[in-house]
């Protein structure tokens, strides 16, 4: 065999090494979630909030968790995208791709991007503090939502870059202004939206350190903004924590259910991102 | 030429960072004609085009001086209302980019920016402008559907006719048929000929034979600089400049 034979043969034996670790590991977290979970999963688990003794292994369910969990990530994501569309569309549209100011947020979004959780959940609770805000789902949206900011502001920056420059022009030749060219462009990414929308409630809903101390924890679903309110990751956290085989089984049956919830957004965003695409140009 | 010219521009000078794009550039552009820009690639045509409906503003590091009158208003005046500019010429470009939505909403959009025409209206505009460039009776039966279903050289025809529907009086194309195959090219060539009647048309191409089909007069550049700008068959047959020559012969390209 040649050299170059082998280098080629070596390279794909490693690639495919690769493709098989990161497959494995996706199998063996999956399966093991699905084998510890699935024996305690039932249908209380996911209609009822935990009952007295429920973290002695006595009855009820997570729902509490599962409401706060889509309350904290779903208002987070709304109330980030609310924020990350306009901040997007300046750096864009009106700085212009190789400004200065620009690329110096671009570095800033980058470097929010990259801070543990932990740092926004301090940094949320020292708001809480100054405003004196106990934890609560406000709390912890707030919290979540600057975790989020981030992840969709260079998710919808990278994806607005995809859009031709020669759309842009086609709306601006017309005599459009600024805005009205940004709605084009807004139509044009309407997909790219989608994910940068899965992306941050993935983020969300996964995230435990930012929750810890904004969102804190309770047995019952909030009904208003200023009570406390649970979430799937801390659920999990206590009940694996736990010494009771029955709570400990539970934790992993919480864990199936939140990747249930992950996977249900994810067919989601990408079938909606399918169904608005239609409409693109290439 | 004209005693009236419908684009005058007046000691034109473009620079892209330390690059001089354009080089005082004075050219009257008569009206109701097909002007050809024609030139080697990089000779700063393009540039020359955009420069008339301010679609260099937002180029980095752009510094235009000088002056462009259309209809006798400079257009770089600070006080000029630049989407009023915009309004005035229809853009064709290299491919078509149709906006990201319906045949009817991408004829629409342009006088819906411009003011809040009636259903009636609009139904109307729509017809009269996709007859204008023969596509009415191919996609009559569907109008909300997606205009990224048509052929490339439809939807060509569609950015034509939505350029026209917020009634310019000015057409730039940007080598508007270099993506298109023979039959769609002669659909449009016929077009910006039948069109003339109506608007201006300033049209930039590298193919010396489209400008000789299409256009009344034509504009030499080179390196950023107009060479020589005169009737088409004149300058074609009888060059009065040696560059214009050599290009015409295919010596340059």
């Amino acid at each position: 065999m040649t050299r170059r034979k082998l280098e080629e043969n070596f390279f794909r034996v490693l690639m495919l090494l690769s493709i098989i670790i990161v497959a494995g590991s996706f199998f063996l977290i999956v399966g093991t979630i699905f084998i510890k979970g699935v024996p305690f999963m039932n249908l209380d688990m996911i209609t009822k909030i935990p009952g007295g003794g429920f973290y002695i292994g006595k009855e009820g369910g997570v729902l509490n968790a599962i409401i706060g969990s889509l309350y904290v990530a779903g208002g987070a994501t709304i109330l980030g995208l609310l924020i990350s569309i306009p901040v997007a569309i300046y750096i864009n549209m009106y700085l212009g791709s190789r400004n200065v100011v620009a690329n110096s947020l671009r570095i800033a979004f980058d470097v929010l991007f990259g801070i543990p959780s932990i740092v926004y959940g301090a940094f949320g609770f020292l708001i809480m503090v100054y405003f004196g805000i106990k934890a609560s789902l406000l709390g912890g949206i707030v919290a979540v939502t600057l975790l989020v900011i981030p992840i969709l502001v260079r998710t919808l920056d990278e994806v607005i870059l995809t859009v031709p420059k020669e759309l842009r022009d086609a709306s601006l030749a017309l005599g459009a202004t600024r805005w009205e060219m940004s709605k084009v462009v807004l139509r044009q990414i309407r997909p790219g939206i989608f994910t940068a929308i899965l992306l941050s409630f993935g983020r969300a809903i996964g995230d435990v350190a930012s929750v810890l101390f904004t969102a804190g924890f309770s047995d019952n679903i909030p009904t208003s903004l200023h009570q406390p309110a649970a979430t799937l990751p801390l659920a999990i956290f206590f009940q694996l924590g736990s010494p009771v085989e029955e709570v400990q089984g539970r934790a992993y049956a919480s864990a199936l259910i939140l990747t249930i919830v992950v996977l249900i957004i994810t067919v989601l965003s990408s079938w909606l991102a399918k169904r608005f695409s239609k409409n693109k140009i290439q | 030429m004209t005693n009236n010219p419908h684009i005058s521009v007046q000691h034109l000078n473009v620079s892209i960072g330390n690059n001089d794009i354009l080089k005082d550039i004075t050219i009257n552009i008569p009206n109701k004609k097909v002007i050809s820009i024609i030139g080697p690639s990089g000779c700063g045509k393009t540039t020359l085009l955009k420069s008339f409906n301010r679609l260099l503003d937002d180029t980095p590091d752009v510094k235009i001086t000088g002056k462009v009158l259309v209809d006798g208003e400079d257009i770089y005046d600070p006080k000029a209302e630049v989407t009023h500019i915009r309004k005035k010429m229809g853009l064709l470009s290299q491919r078509p980019y149709p906006l990201p939505m319906s045949i009817y909403d991408n004829v629409a959009y342009g006088p819906r920016l411009h003011g809040r025409p009636k259903k009636v209206e609009l139904d109307e505009l729509v017809e009269t402008q996709l007859k204008a460039t023969g596509l009415w009776n191919e996609v009559k039966d569907r109008l909300h559907a997606p205009a990224t279903r048509l052929s490339i050289g439809q939807q060509q025809r569609l950015c034509l006719a939505r350029g026209l529907a917020v009634e310019p009086e000015i057409i730039l194309g940007d080598e508007s048929t270099s993506a298109l195959d023979p039959v769609s090219t002669s659909i449009i060539e016929d077009l910006f000929i039948h069109l003339k009647q109506k608007y201006t048309i300033v049209l930039v191409t590298h193919i010396l034979r489209q400008a000789r089909r299409v256009s009344d007069y034509i504009i030499f550049v080179y390196m950023g600089k107009i060479i020589e700008f005169g009737p088409t068959e004149e300058l074609l047959l009888n060059p009065q400049k040696e560059l214009t020559k050599e290009y015409v012969k295919g010596f340059i390209s």
